[in-house]
């Protein structure tokens, strides 16, 4: 400020400052009597009991056991289908997250049964390509599609390596409160991200450890005490065309 | 015709002295006075009837606002008023907040909105004319898009399923 400047009728040199104070205090009551609403509204959002979100310092991945994974066992995608308010493919285009695979070792005639879903890769295609932004990664490593911004240009659709996404044709209605779907957007696995934000496992994994068979282990890949850490450091597992080095959340053992 | 600047006062065209002059500006100023009196009065007067009309109004909506039919009710988050105003830009803050960053706890959900907003005809927000949104977006003139893809019901113990409806039979 320039209180030491000296003023031309030579009054003396606090009067100056001090109708300069008062104006000063007027002018920032008057901003807090307007900014009050938004001021609040800030309060009260840092105030509420907020679980922190999604963190950075956390990788949600899953490791499925082919081995523990039945032949013609289909639990995993009706738990999906029940979990999310999917039609489980009463039309030929209703959108399918998740669905079993079976594989054949031709030579031994020796065959596997496995899950194939999102494999949440650390670096997707799917949000390379997209051309809104909508195709994100979260900070915990869950690919998903802001249907708000989602054109429906279905470019992720071509560029999963894994043809995990699906497009809706269709107008929907009586969708699930917790799984906003709609007409002209591309969805796919969600790794159940609002049950996981609860703090809860994704609906598969539930299903298939009621089936008794156990084959998909969820958890923090970022977390070395955590289970799936010390079975993917301990036993051998793989990522699904391992040469795109996408670097895959969900990795398979047995295969 | 007179005109008005003569027929109040002032003096005929003809003799243009100065004076006379001042004496027919002096006039139009009175005659705009007058009518600015007039004006004055004329929007005191429809004030006083459409407040009046809004009061024998206030109870039962006669067409002077959207019709609200009686939701499962309670205390909205914050002044209603405020809301009204401010609540597609919380809905669209909290949207992301919740999306992009896992914030589920937030105090302007939409879930919340329909859960305490839903009819108790309806059981909804948006099915029916007189529901909570639908009756408002109709009166405004305001498309809602929420309900393209979230419920406009609050969760029931039933099983969802999503269910498409194609325009052309598969």
């Amino acid at each position: 400020m320039n209180n030491d400047r000296t003023s031309p009728r030579s009054e003396p040199a606090t009067k100056a400052p001090s109708r300069r104070g008062f104006l000063g205090v007027a002018a920032a009551g008057m901003a807090g009597i307007l900014l009050a609403p938004g001021v609040r509204l800030i309060e009260i959002a840092q105030a509420a009991p907020t679980t922190v979100g999604a963190s950075s310092k956390v990788r949600w991945g899953m490791l499925i056991d082919s081995g523990k994974c039945a032949s013609g066992c289909t639990d995993c995608v009706t738990a999906c289908n029940t979990e999310n308010g999917l039609s489980g493919g009463k039309l030929p285009t209703d959108s399918q997250w998740i669905r079993k695979i079976e594989i054949k070792e031709v030579r031994t005639g020796k065959t596997q049964s496995l899950p194939m879903m999102c494999q949440h890769c650390a670096e997707p295609p799917c949000v390379d390509v997209c051309p809104t932004g909508a195709s994100f990664k979260r900070a915990d490593g869950i690919v998903l599609v802001d249907k708000h911004i989602c054109i429906g240009c279905r470019y992720c659709v071509m560029a999963c390596p894994y043809k995990a996404r699906s497009f809706v044709h269709e107008p929907l209605s009586n969708q699930k409160t917790d799984v906003p779907r709609g007409m002209g957007t591309v969805e796919g696995c969600t790794m159940c991200v609002h049950k996981v934000d609860k703090g809860e496992r994704p609906a598969c994994v539930t299903a298939c450890s009621d089936a008794g068979h156990g084959a998909i282990l969820f958890g923090d890949l970022n977390n070395p005490e955590s289970e799936i850490s010390k079975r993917v450091a301990s036993y051998p597992s793989r990522q699904i065309r391992e040469d795109l080095n996408l670097n895959t959340g969900v990795r398979y053992s047995g295969i | 015709m007179v005109p008005p600047c003569v027929a109040f006062g002032a003096s005929p065209r003809g003799g243009a002295t100065p004076a006379a002059r001042r004496s027919r500006f002096h006039g139009v100023l009175r005659f705009h006075g007058l009518m600015r009196q007039l004006a004055l009065l004329v929007s005191l007067l429809v004030v006083a009837v459409l407040s009046a009309a809004a009061q024998t109004v206030a109870g039962v909506s006669q067409g002077l606002g959207p019709l609200v039919t009686k939701a499962r009710g309670g205390q909205c988050v914050d002044d209603p008023v405020f809301m009204r105003r401010n609540h597609m830009q919380l809905l669209k803050h909290q949207r992301d907040d919740t999306m992009h960053g896992g914030v589920r706890s937030g105090k302007y959900s939409l879930k919340a909105c329909v859960a305490c907003h839903a009819s108790e005809a309806s059981q909804s927000v948006s099915t029916d004319a007189g529901d909570f949104c639908q009756s408002c977006h109709s009166f405004a003139a305001v498309k809602i898009d929420c309900f393209g893809c979230h419920a406009s019901k609050p969760p029931a113990a039933g099983a969802h399923v999503a269910v498409a409806q194609p325009q052309v039979k598969p």
